[in-house]
């Protein structure tokens, strides 16, 4: 019974002191931040960077897949029926087009809507429209694939099909040369922006990584006076980890107002030029995963970083 | 209590060209409990690696060496903290902690092996009394004199109550008036039943002092004697 009892004051002891121990981390941590002066400052600057760096890319992302849809729905081809067919039979070919693994999005175009199109584009022709209404334009069925070499499964399902006598024309070989080239531009801009982001990214881990591991390399001479002294490895990290997370967070809060003024600010700038693309309802839309983001990227770079630079400084 | 047996410390030149430095040559001696051991020699005689091997800042090159029955070579790196809690020691460059205020010097040692914060608040004012600087508690290490700094080196050593004290060079940057004080405060300690190993130059304190010298000379010991004097 004496066993157990001097075990448990042993453990309450040892709990009491690791307490002590992590209150006076804490506060060693929050004395180094406040009394650091110039390179606390400096040190949060590279992190408002990199954590800028890394939501812009991660917004852009979204951005640039905007862009590449809109510009990728501009490559499509249009099957054109005779002027017999009924909108129900169109109706029931477009059913049968959307089962087609390929094919990612059809629209119907019915013959007054065509006209309807056209003059909204060209107003100058409304006159010579009503007049020869009816022998412009033909219903049509708009159809959006994947990727470009995916155009051919679908003309060769349209020209086996049982409807092929109701299609007037599929523009399909006027404007393969555009939408392959549309397609091959996309996923040029997909692939330089990938590697520009992970370009991007890894130089904005060593900066933070490089700016930390100068600020630590300062302090070297106090840690090897504090492994001197007696004080264990994670007393010494603990401080610095401490200052790390603290200056992460500031540059988390920092980088989070400034992103959002500008997102803010820039959002009908950007919608003037590129309509349906407004970047502050973006911004609102990935708010906490991109706050998740920032944090993750602010605090565990600062954190990870003062881990590593002070790592060779404990082998006192 | 610290044991030294056949020591050779060489420390390597970077350099093609130069020849390694022989700091201490086969160095051989025993330290008893409570003893007051002053360490004489000129400069690069060996005192400072003598003090450093005893703190495992460095590694002998060859030999072993017994603090408490343990060798130190065979400590493992997680147990070099326990170690050096039990050591106090004056550095003759103070190494002190240039962020923290004299008072949080001195406070810092006592957090490290866990004291209470009740412990530290009734300590650490009376041990600044002792040596003299209550009145600069408050000041960082960069606001302090010499001397001041020294002091607070030495309360720093001291507060924890450590079984042993390394003097490397205490006086090395004072004036006489404060190299009566500082030589006062390691007697007192000695006194109290501490044991004292003290590296230094300077003749007059040792010849004061009456104690056990051990003389270096170009790493080796060619002199140890009970109630030694300095003579080179």
């Amino acid at each position: 019974m004496k066993k157990k009892v001097d075990l448990y004051c042993k453990l309450q002891i040892a709990n009491l002191k690791m307490l002590i121990n992590f209150k006076r981390i804490l506060k060693a941590g929050w004395q180094n931040f406040s009394r650091d002066g110039g390179i606390a400052v400096a040190t949060i600057f590279i992190l408002v960077l990199a954590i800028f760096l890394v939501s812009t890319i991660f917004l852009s992302k979204d951005i640039s897949q905007f862009l590449i849809a809109s510009l990728q729905e501009k490559a499509d081809i249009s099957v054109y029926f005779k002027e017999f067919v009924l909108e129900d039979d169109i109706l029931k070919i477009k059913e049968k087009l959307s089962q087609v693994p390929e094919v990612k999005n059809v629209e119907y175009v019915s013959k007054e809507e065509a006209i309807k199109r056209l003059v909204a584009k060209h107003p100058q022709l409304i006159e010579s429209v009503q007049e020869t209404e009816g022998m412009l334009r033909l219903s049509s069925l708009n159809v959006n694939v994947f990727e470009a070499n995916q155009y051919q499964p679908v003309m060769n399902f349209l020209e086996s099909s049982n409807f092929k006598d109701y299609i007037d024309k599929v523009d399909y070989y006027e404007r393969r040369p555009v939408i392959e080239r549309i397609f091959s531009l996309t996923s040029l801009f997909s692939k330089i922006g990938i590697s520009l982001s992970i370009v991007l990214i890894i130089t904005a881990i060593l900066v933070t990584f490089n700016t930390i591991r100068l600020a630590i390399s300062n302090q070297k001479e106090e840690i090897k006076i504090q492994r001197l002294v007696g004080a264990s490895n994670w007393f010494i990290r603990g401080p610095f980890l401490v200052q790390g997370a603290i200056s992460g967070l500031i540059a988390v809060l920092i980088t989070a107002l400034i992103f959002s003024s500008i997102c803010w600010f820039l959002s009908p700038k950007i919608e003037f030029f590129f309509a349906g693309l407004n970047l502050f309802h973006l911004f609102i839309k990935n708010f906490w995963v991109l706050l998740l983001i920032q944090f993750a990227s602010g605090i565990l770079l600062a954190v990870i970083s003062s881990t590593i630079a002070i790592r060779k400084y404990l082998r006192v | 209590m610290i044991k030294f047996q056949n020591i050779t410390k060489i420390y390597p030149t970077h350099l093609q060209a130069g020849y390694p430095t022989v700091a201490l040559g086969n160095v051989s001696f025993e330290i008893k409990e409570g003893e007051f051991v002053s360490i004489v020699g000129r400069s690069g005689a060996g005192k400072t690696t003598l003090l450093k091997l005893i703190l495992v800042e460095e590694k002998p090159t060859k030999g072993r060496i017994f603090f408490e029955g343990e060798e130190l070579s065979k400590l493992k790196p997680e147990k070099l903290p326990q170690l050096r809690r039990k050591i106090g020691a004056v550095f003759q460059d103070y190494k002190l902690l240039a962020s923290k205020t004299t008072y949080e010097n001195v406070a810092y040692v006592f957090q490290v092996i866990g004291a209470s914060d009740l412990e530290i608040a009734r300590d650490v004012p009376k041990v600044l009394e002792i040596v003299g600087l209550q009145d600069r508690a408050n000041n960082f290490p960069a606001e302090l004199s010499a001397g001041e700094r020294q002091r607070v080196s030495i309360a720093r050593a001291l507060i924890h109550r450590p079984k042993v004290i390394l003097a490397d060079e205490p006086t090395g940057n004072l004036d006489p008036y404060n190299t009566l004080d500082i030589i006062k405060l390691l007697l007192k300690i000695h006194e109290m039943g501490g044991t004292l190993v003290l590296a230094t130059h300077d003749k007059e304190i040792v010849n004061s002092l009456g104690k056990r010298v051990i003389t270096l000379e170009e790493g080796k010991i060619i002199r140890d004697e009970e109630k030694g004097r300095f003579i080179l």
